[in-house]
């Protein structure tokens, strides 16, 4: 996982609540068996006028004017600001896939359903929750200021205004540590192997029927 | 004082980083359901990092989402759904994966099959790279859904690490209503809480309602907890689950089911166990309920009508109201009876068992659908469900009423498969989400009870179920 410590980058409003994964990323394009290039179809169905399938030649497609992410100022955007519950719906990690292979590398919400939320630390895509009335700042700043960017400094747990206004954020110790030092979790939990093994085989004896 | 959910949580700890209580916990899992679509990544990465499965006979396999409904005996013409459902094979053929392939028997929906063949027991962990997971909680057991990176961490370590969520009791006391079924107490509750009112909880279903709910009652229910945010939804053990599970293929046998069953009867929650949140509900106010949005806590009851956005002060609410009445095409005010529908979906992990089919089976019987109705689906939970429902005759009654009888799989639920609705097209759908697109692109999704679906099918609009037999 590449390592994520101070990022500085352009952002999107999304300003809709209860995004679900099947609006990130349509359920047609979930039908590959590879990790990469689901970036083109992200939010398909409202990037997009027409229809999309996999295979299909973005250049060639029709964008949707109207849609947040096809504005010229909002191209290259790096953050998203979204609204409460983003991410709702399925397990699906092509979700947070396709939002990183879009480009974007933190997700600013006032809220995240479990297990997007749990899925984008896996891939060293940064959730950040911020009040809603923090959000509404952000929201109406983005609006009203083309080229907006935003800071955000993981160590501090902070992000960061042009103004230099800091709104503090909450996040796990053990995740900011995996994302700081771009760890593996498997191979970090393989650590434990003897422990593993020691409570498998306890667990074997006092209910073996888990083990037929 | 424990609840049910810190006796599961506590039996599964292998480690844990420190004793603060909100700190990471390594958490053994004793059950990995596998389907095709989530997996292959997981497959490809596990095998280039030169490692195994760590354990494989907790490891159960099925392709289900992308599987016809239609003649299997050509098997997939789309060549890219084909390559997941090849992939999955090729993937449990190498490592020695127990799969139910496409033409077995015992193939079927992933949720399904687990309980069916009683690879689900209680006070296990289940996980899958599929929401809908917590299915499997109505067992007395731990179950989630997961993402791929987590289904490779299973494969390699035989755990998971996580955090322990907060704990919610959602007490349903009282007697259900005649056409009131665990669809409409689990849309209820969605109704009442919201989605997101789950987030950052595992719920416990309790209260007498609960009790006197068959299994798959309790399946339909758990399902459900993912739409309310809830990862994981369970049900304390009882009779009703012991009696389930019994003479499963791979449930325990002689001596070992004695032990098992003794030990499975202490999971429940202590008396006076102390939960963060508690959430009471009337059995006996519960109505059928209609979803009338794109999201599954835009609900309301068959007796009521769409809800009008001008009388939502929250802004960004009622801006997302007017979105979701604009995409499904309805105008605020209208009663939810005078509705009318292009198709009818019955199936998916919420209801497509057994209990699910006799239900919709009883409305249609000796009826037809309407003529507007242009297509409706019945698409069995597995194999020997269609097989048992078969024995029953459910088959020739759908059939009689004009419903289409299928291969079991996801179907329509999520159209990964042929089966999907076209833009515009309004669907009356025992699935469990309503989301823009998600039975198709441009489909318009209500979500109901496999009766009121049934009932819907023969009028061609919606139908308070409770009238309509009587």
């Amino acid at each position: 996982m590449e390592k994520f410590h101070t990022f500085t980058g352009l952002v999107a409003p999304l300003d809709r609540a209860n995004v679900d994964t099947d609006a990130i990323i349509p359920k047609q394009f979930l039908k590959s068996i590879k990790r990469s290039g689901f970036g083109q179809n992200l939010f398909d169905e409202w990037r997009y006028l027409d229809h999309g399938e996999p295979g299909m030649d973005a250049a060639q497609r029709q964008p949707n004017p109207e849609f947040v992410l096809n504005q010229a100022r909002y191209q290259g955007a790096q953050i998203l600001l979204a609204r409460a519950n983003f991410g709702c719906g399925s397990s699906r990690e092509h979700a947070p896939w396709s939002l990183q292979d879009y480009g974007f590398r933190v997700i600013i919400a006032p809220s995240f359903a479990d297990i997007f939320f749990n899925n984008c630390f896996k891939i060293g895509l940064l959730p950040v929750v911020l009040d809603t009335a923090q959000m509404d700042r952000l929201f109406e700043d983005v609006k009203s200021t083309a080229g907006y960017r935003l800071t955000i400094d993981l160590e501090k747990q902070a992000v960061i205004t042009p103004q230099n206004t800091e709104y503090k954020f909450e996040v796990d110790a053990f995740r900011k540590h995996c994302l700081l030092n771009g760890l593996d979790e498997i191979g970090l939990t393989l650590q434990q192997a003897e422990k593993i093994k020691q409570f498998e085989q306890k667990r074997r004896n006092e209910q073996p029927w888990l083990f037929v | 004082m424990q609840t049910l959910y810190d006796k599961l949580w506590n039996q599964h700890v292998v480690h844990t980083e420190s004793d603060d209580p909100g700190s990471m916990a390594l958490i053994y899992i004793d059950r990995h359901l596998v389907h095709e679509v989530t997996s292959p990544q997981a497959f490809e990465s596990l095998k280039l990092a030169g490692r195994k499965p760590w354990r494989l006979n907790s490891i159960l396999a099925v392709a289900d989402h992308n599987v016809p409904t239609t003649d299997r005996s050509h098997g997939i013409h789309d060549p890219i759904s084909r390559l997941q459902v090849d992939t999955l094979d090729q993937n449990c053929d190498e490592l020695g994966i127990t799969e139910f392939k496409m033409n077995d028997l015992r193939q079927g929906i992933v949720h399904v099959i687990g309980p069916e063949q009683g690879a689900t027991l209680p006070g296990m962990t289940v996980v899958c790279g599929d929401s809908h997971t917590s299915t499997h909680g109505a067992f007395g057991c731990l179950a989630f859904g997961i993402g791929t990176s987590e289904v490779e961490h299973v494969l390699a370590t035989q755990c998971l690490l996580m955090k322990k969520s907060k704990a919610m009791r959602i007490a349903v006391e009282g007697k259900l209503g005649f056409g009131v079924t665990a669809k409409d107490i689990a849309l209820a509750i969605i109704g009442e809480i919201g989605t997101a009112g789950g987030t950052g909880y595992a719920i416990e279903f309790a209260g007498s309602a609960i009790r006197a709910l068959s299994m798959e009652g309790r399946m339909t229910l758990c399902n459900m907890a993912i739409e309310a945010g809830a990862r994981a939804g369970m049900v304390a053990v009882d009779d009703t689950t012991i009696d389930y599970i019994k003479g499963r293929p791979f449930a325990p046998k002689g001596e070992l089911w004695e032990s098992a069953a003794t030990y499975w009867r202490t999971l429940y929650s202590d008396d006076g166990a102390v939960f963060d949140r508690t959430v009471a509900l009337d059995a006996a106010h519960i109505k059928p309920q209609v979803t009338w949005g794109t999201s599954p806590e835009m609900v309301t009851t068959v007796d009521g009508a769409v809800p009008d956005p001008a009388l939502i002060n929250d802004e960004v609410k009622r801006h997302d109201m007017q979105q979701a009445l604009n995409y499904m095409g309805l105008r605020a005010n209208v009663p939810i009876t005078q509705i009318m529908l292009d198709k009818i979906f019955i199936g998916s992990c919420t209801n497509s068992r057994i209990e699910d089919l006799r239900a919709a089976a009883h409305i249609v019987k000796g009826k037809h659908i309407a003529a507007n109705i242009k297509q409706a689906l019945v698409v069995p939970g597995s194999g020997l469900v269609k097989k048992q429902a078969e024995q029953e005759g459910l088959d020739k009654v759908f059939v009689a009423a004009g419903f289409e009888w299928r291969e079991p799989g996801c179907s329509m639920c999520l159209a990964m498969n042929d089966d999907r609705l076209t833009a515009g097209e309004r669907c009356a759908s025992t699935s469990n989400r309503n989301f823009e697109g998600r039975q198709g692109p441009g489909g318009r999704t209500h979500l109901v009870s496999p009766m009121m679906a049934a009932a819907a099918a023969i009028a061609g609009h919606f139908v308070d179920v409770r009238e309509f037999n009587q």
